[in-house]
Order: structure tokens, then C-alpha cells, then sequence
């Protein structure tokens, strides 16, 4: 198998879906001529033109609106947000639109739509640009919630989610782009709604997604030196949330600590929680932790900002707190 | 480009011909509109030197090449007049009389920067400057402008706003909005578009329909204004149209102001969508400091020595700003939970905020 960066690996699920299926577009601000601000998009202008690959102004209300109505008349369009920090403005079109048209309309209309782009805190870009609105489009009854952490799924999910005729919301993480892993070649789709156990243990089960799967991960081998056994589970999706594996490690291990970058209140980790007490309430052993961003916007300073980040030495001592 | 449709100011009386009328200058303060400028450049060459040193860190928009836009427009205004900008923030906030010390100590991350640390490059703040951001949403300072100014006429002031964004930035529904409530309830705003012609590598042919830019006024019964912006003159005196209108008649104006950025859109923009030529031609053409110099030199009011002074002095400045961001403290891990609510007043102080 190849070894390949995520970005690679999301240039080749676009092309290789645009590929298959003429009615796949993708348009964004600088995706086209610059070949994306993440370099995510990279060639593509050149392999499919400026008919199906287009740059958009700054107008991301006038777009994401755009793509919604260009899915209702069949097309698949694929929508690129620089970063989801700026999918803010086309709130409105994303959640009444896209999320809402086909239940208002009885059914009449698919809206076969992807959203997709980088997001994330960590990179010291401030409050107004560091957003993981996971949480936010997970609360939207409709919407498919996608959140990869490795290359393989990076590909595999963003297949399947172009093929879904539904909207999703896909969410990457910009610290990701440059981590690399083995791909399969070809034609392999990744089921959306199904978690991955990535390291096995029996003593505590660590939930994350995206690069909260990577601090997670961090941590488990920190707790190995300490000689505790924590698995990892890796969500992939937020929405539909695979309960039975979530259930399956709560029942091996009995305890819980919940990892993600979102901030606390109504964070998705608040929902896991409440599935995990409300189905295996007799499997635990300890109050289920989460460790978040903290509450607060997004500080510039690093030394602030490390400090709001969920980090492998907090999900380190929370795993410790539910071994007593 | 071709002459504007929008009407050059809506009033019947021509705010050129009422009584007020732009002050002369005297040759300090000409000389003080230069040191400005420079200020800013060798500013802005310091923080990308300390960029590459990774001393700042995140998105960092150099000013460089776009110094007479905010010097020439501010300096027309009161030091209580409010200014609000985007992301691109340095020259403004330089322009302003923010201290190059704060704003440094920003860049770095630093408790003694003028948002404690917590803003960086794209979120300056000064409210004892009447400096409101700093702000990194494309298009979202814009409605803020119409509100800042809607507070300024409520409370009948006689100050003025002046609004800052980018020939992007005129695509975003947030601007139209803004613009449509500024004119229909006679704002005493200044929404000025700094037209540099590129957002981030994309050409204004390939993001905007309708032009001149400034075109936009039109539709909103808005004076509309044309300014070049490599002529520190020329911004003084269209920016002063503007400015009256707002000040003496409660209207809001359109200010399109032809400008060029010779870096990057950020330190992290290679820039291959527009050629090294391309950039040394508008230079050779048009370079704002070099050309405001010369035109100081003509006229007898600054000598090559003075001018290798203000060189220096300014050097010093961005140098001695260095200095102190680096000598500065690291803000207490503690204070990220500060700055979060205001002080209660009236109920019980909020609890602290929920986590982990
Ligand atoms: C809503 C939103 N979309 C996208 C971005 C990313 N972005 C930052 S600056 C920029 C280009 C803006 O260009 P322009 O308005 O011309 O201002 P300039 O950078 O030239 O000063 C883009 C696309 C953003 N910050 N906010
Ligand atoms: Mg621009």
C-alpha cells in the first residue's frame, strides 16, 4: 500500500470521484488557479476544467446557497470552506437549506451535497479562525458528520460521503494535512457511521476523532509506560454516532475518557456521554470524564493557547482520575 | 479605469465647496504623513523578519506597499473618530497612533500587547485609540462600522467612522447589508475599499462583477469616491469629501482607493498567481513613499539628510519595538480565563466557565 499524506489522500477521493461521475463539482475560494489554500485541491483545475472545478469570490453564503440549489437540480457538488471558521456566514444555507429542504418538502428533494474543509486550533490563528464545529452541524437532524483522523478514512469517507445523497458536513483538521499514512489504491469506500478501534487495551477506553484521536493516542502510550491499558476508539463520524463499538470497549474496559477539540458545552462528547450511561450505566466503574478545549475563545499567545488544547497529559490524568 | 456611475457626492452642496474645507498642511505635518508611512514599512519588514524567526506565529498580513491609504485617510480625522479595519491591521493601527511597542508585543504573543496577547496579528484592539479590530472574518467588520457610527449619531457626537476592507471583501452579503442599513438611516460612515486587486491569489477580474467597485454606491443612493492610494494627497483630500459628508450631514460614503500590496497576501503566500515583473512595474511606477519624497523634496519642505533621518529614527523604532516584544512576559497561563464576560454590575457575577 502507499504511503501518503492526508492532503494526498483527499486530492484522490476528488479526483478520482469527479472522475467517475460528471455530475460531481467542486468550487471554493482558491481552489481552482491556486490549487487550493491547503493545497488540497491540487490539479484538479487542470484534469477537469474550469467548468467543474470553480473559484469562487468571498462569498460563502452565496455559494454554499449555490451548491444547495445546483444538488436539488441533481448535481453533486462538492463545496470547499477555506476552513469551516468561515462556514459561519452560510450558517443559514447549510442548516436551513441544505438541512432542512428535502423533511420541508415531503421528501420531493434529495440534496446530495458535500461541505468540506479544514478546521482546527492549534496553529496560534486566533479566536475568529480556530473553530471544530463538529458539535454545531451534528445538531443538525439531517446532516452526515464526518471527522477523519488517518489518510485511509481521509480517502474512504470522502468517497462515500460524495456518493451519500445526503448533505455532509466534512470536517478536516488542518493539523492533519501533512500526516501520512498507508492508503489502499483504487476504489475503496470507508462505511460512514462506523468507528475504528485504532490500539486495543482493557483498562480504560479513550473516545476521539480527528486530531483528538492522535492526542489520544499520545496518551494510551503514556499510560502504557505507567503500565495501564487504555484502548482508542476513533469515532471517523460524528453523526451517526456508531454506538455498539462505543458500547462493545465501555463494556471491556469500564471506563470513559472522552477526548475532543470542541469547546465543552454540548460538545458531541456531551451526547457520547449520555449514550454511554443511559446503555451501559451498569459497565462503569467511574464517573465518565471529557477532556475539551476549554471555554473560552481562542487565545493567539501560545503558552495560552497550549493550555486550552486538549493535550495528551490531560487525557493522561483524567484516565488515571477514573482508575481512582 | 472608466469614470465612476455613482454620483462623486450625493449633496446638493458640494462638501469641496462648504465652508469646510481641507487644511493646508504645514510643512511639519507633510513631513509627519511621510514618517508615518515609513514607519509602517520598516515596521512591517521588521515583523516579517521576526515571522521567519518564528518569533510570530499564525497568519501575518503585511501593509507594505498600502501605507498611504490608512496614513493619507486618517490623517483627516479626529483622534476621536472611530476606525475599524479586517485582518490586514499593522498600518492601520500604526496610522492610528497605536504604539509600535503594543502592537509588536502583539505580534509576539506578549501580555503587553495591545489585546494582552489574545488577539496576534489579525485582532488588534485599542479602544483608548478609538481602534475597534482587528477583525478576521472577511466582510465582518462591516456591519459593525454601521453600528459603531448608529451609536456615534445617537448620542450626537459629531464623530465619524471610517471602515476599512478589501476588493474581496465587497462579495460578502454582510457588506451589502451593512452598506444598504448605513445609507438608509444616514450613517455617518466611511466604508473604504482598498483595492490592492488581489484577494489572497485571485484576481478582481475573476471575483467581482460591476465595475469600478465603487459602482456599489449607486445602488444604495450612497456617494461614491475614487481615490489613488499610492498619492497620500489624493486619499487626504477624496477621504475629506467623505469625511465631511459624514461629519456635517450624517452620510454615509463609498471610498474606493486604487492600492498594491508588494508582499504576499500572508507570510504564507508564495504568490506564484502574479509575476515578479508585475510587482517591480508597479513599484517603479508608483511607489507611495518614494513618490510622496520626491514631491517633499520639490517642494522644498524635507532634505535628502532629513529624510536619511527619518530612515533612522524609524529603523530605531521597529528595532526598539523588537526589543521590548521580546524582553516582554509570556501572558500567566491563568489569564485565559480572563477577558471572557464583563464584570457584573447589577446581578450576581456569572460562574467561571464549565470544562475540563
Ligand atoms: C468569511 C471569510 N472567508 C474567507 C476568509 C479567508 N481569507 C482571508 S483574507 C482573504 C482575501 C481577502 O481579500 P481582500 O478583501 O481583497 O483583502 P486583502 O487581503 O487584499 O487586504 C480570504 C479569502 C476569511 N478570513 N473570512
Ligand atoms: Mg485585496
Amino acid at each position: 500500500m502507499a504511503v501518503i499524506t492526508m492532503r494526498e489522500a483527499l486530492n484522490q477521493a476528488l479526483s478520482e470521484e469527479m472522475e467517475r461521475d460528471g455530475r460531481v463539482i467542486l468550487m471554493g475560494e482558491e481552489v481552482a488557479e491556486y490549487q487550493g489554500a491547503y493545497k488540497v485541491s491540487s490539479g484538479l483545475l487542470q484534469k477537469f476544467g474550469a467548468k467543474r472545478v470553480l473559484d469562487t469570490p468571498i462569498s460563502e453564503s452565496g455559494f454554499a446557497g449555490l451548491g444547495v440549489g445546483a444538488a436539488m437540480q441533481g448535481l453533486r457538488p462538492v463545496v470547499e470552506f477555506m476552513t469551516w471558521s468561515f462556514s459561519m456566514v452560510a450558517y443559514d444555507q447549510i442548516v436551513n437549506n441544505a438541512g432542512a429542504i428535502r423533511y420541508m418538502s415531503g421528501g420531493q428533494y434529495s440534496i446530495p451535497i458535500v461541505f468540506r474543509g479544514s478546521s482546527g486550533a492549534g496553529l496560534q490563528v486566533g479566536a475568529t479562525h480556530s473553530h471544530t464545529p463538529e458539535n454545531w452541524y451534528a445538531n443538525v437532524p439531517a446532516m452526515t458528520v464526518i471527522t477523519p483522523a488517518f489518510p485511509d478514512d481521509a480517502k474512504g469517507l470522502l468517497k462515500s460521503a460524495i456518493r451519500s445523497n445526503n448533505p455532509v458536513c466534512f470536517i478536516e483538521n488542518e493539523k492533519l494535512y501533512g500526516f501520512k499514512g498507508e492508503v489502499p489504491e483504487g476504489d475503496v469506500l470507508t462505511t460512514i457511521g462506523q468507528a475504528r478501534i485504532c490500539r486495543e487495551g482493557s483498562q480504560v477506553t479513550l473516545i476521539a476523532n480527528s486530531a483528538s484521536t492522535h492526542v489520544a493516542l499520545a496518551s494510551a502510550e503514556q499510560l502504557a509506560a505507567d503500565g495501564i491499558s487504555a484502548e482508542v476508539v476513533d469515532l471517523r463520524t460524528i453523526k451517526p454516532l456508531d454506538i455498539p463499538t462505543i458500547l462493545a470497549s465501555v463494556v471491556k474496559t469500564s471506563r470513559v475518557v472522552i477526548v475532543e477539540e470542541n469547546k465543552p458545552f454540548a460538545g458531541w462528547g456531551a451526547q457520547v456521554a449520555y449514550e454511554i450511561q443511559h446503555r451501559a450505566f451498569d459497565s462503569l466503574d467511574a464517573p465518565i470524564e471529557r477532556v475539551t478545549g476549554l471555554d473560552v475563545p481562542q487565545p493567539y499567545a501560545r503558552v495560552l493557547e497550549q493550555a486550552v488544547m486538549p493535550s495528551a497529559e490531560r487525557v493522561t490524568e483524567a484516565a488515571k482520575k477514573t482508575l481512582g | 479605469m472608466a469614470s465612476s456611475g455613482a454620483k462623486k457626492v450625493r449633496s446638493k452642496e458640494k462638501p469641496g465647496n462648504s465652508p469646510a474645507m481641507l487644511p493646508t498642511l504645514t510643512p511639519s505635518e507633510r513631513v509627519d504623513l511621510l514618517r508615518k508611512m515609513v514607519l509602517i514599512r520598516r515596521f512591517e519588514q521588521k515583523a516579517a523578519q521576526a515571522f521567519m524567526q518564528a518569533k510570530i506565529r499564525g497568519f501575518c498580513h503585511l501593509y507594505i506597499g498600502q501605507e498611504a491609504v490608512a496614513v493619507g485617510s486618517i490623517s483627516t480625522l479626529h483622534p476621536t473618530d472611530a476606525v475599524i479595519t479586517a485582518y490586514r491591521d499593522h498600518g492601520h493601527a500604526l496610522a492610528r497612533g497605536m504604539s509600535s511597542r503594543e502592537c509588536m508585543a502583539e505580534l509576539f504573543g506578549k501580555i503587553t500587547g495591545c489585546s494582552r496577547g489574545k488577539g496576534g496579528s489579525m485582532h488588534f484592539f485599542s479602544k483608548e485609540k478609538h481602534f475597534h479590530g482587528g477583525h478576521g472574518i472577511v466582510g465582518g467588520q462591516t456591519p459593525l462600522a454601521a453600528g459603531i457610527a448608529f451609536a456615534q449619531k445617537y448620542n450626537g457626537t459629531g464623530e465619524v467612522t471610517v471602515c476599512y476592507l478589501g476588493d474581496g471583501a465587497v462579495n460578502q452579503g454582510a457588506f451589502h447589508e451593512a452598506l444598504n442599513l448605513a445609507a438608509l438611516w444616514k450613517l455617518p460612515v466611511i466604508y473604504v475599499i482598498e483595492n490592492n486587486e488581489y484577494s489572497m491569489g485571485t484576481h478582481q477580474s475573476r471575483s467581482s462583477a460591476g465595475y469600478p467597485l465603487v459602482k456599489r454606491a449607486d445602488g444604495y443612493d450612497m456617494a461614491g469616491i475614487t481615490a489613488n492610494g499610492n498619492d497620500v494627497d489624493d486619499v487626504r483630500e477624496k477621504m475629506w469629501d467623505a469625511v465631511q459628508l459624514a461629519r456635517t450631514e450624517s452620510l454615509p460614503s463609498l471610498v474606493e482607493i486604487k492600492t498594491y500590496r508588494y508582499r504576499g497576501h500572508s507570510m504564507s503566500d508564495p504568490g506564484n498567481y502574479r509575476t515578479k515583473e508585475e510587482i517591480a512595474e508597479r513599484k517603479k511606477e508608483s511607489e507611495p513613499i518614494s513618490m510622496f519624497k520626491e514631491r517633499l523634496y520639490k517642494e522644498k519642505v524635507l532634505t535628502e539628510k532629513e529624510y536619511e533621518e527619518i530612515e533612522r529614527q524609524s529603523v530605531a523604532e521597529a528595532e526598539d519595538a523588537i526589543a521590548f516584544a521580546e524582553a516582554s512576559a509570556e501572558p500567566e497561563v491563568a489569564t485565559v480565563f480572563e477577558d471572557i464576560h464583563a464584570p457584573e454590575d447589577q446581578i450576581a457575577e456569572f460562574r467561571p466557565p464549565i470544562g475540563s
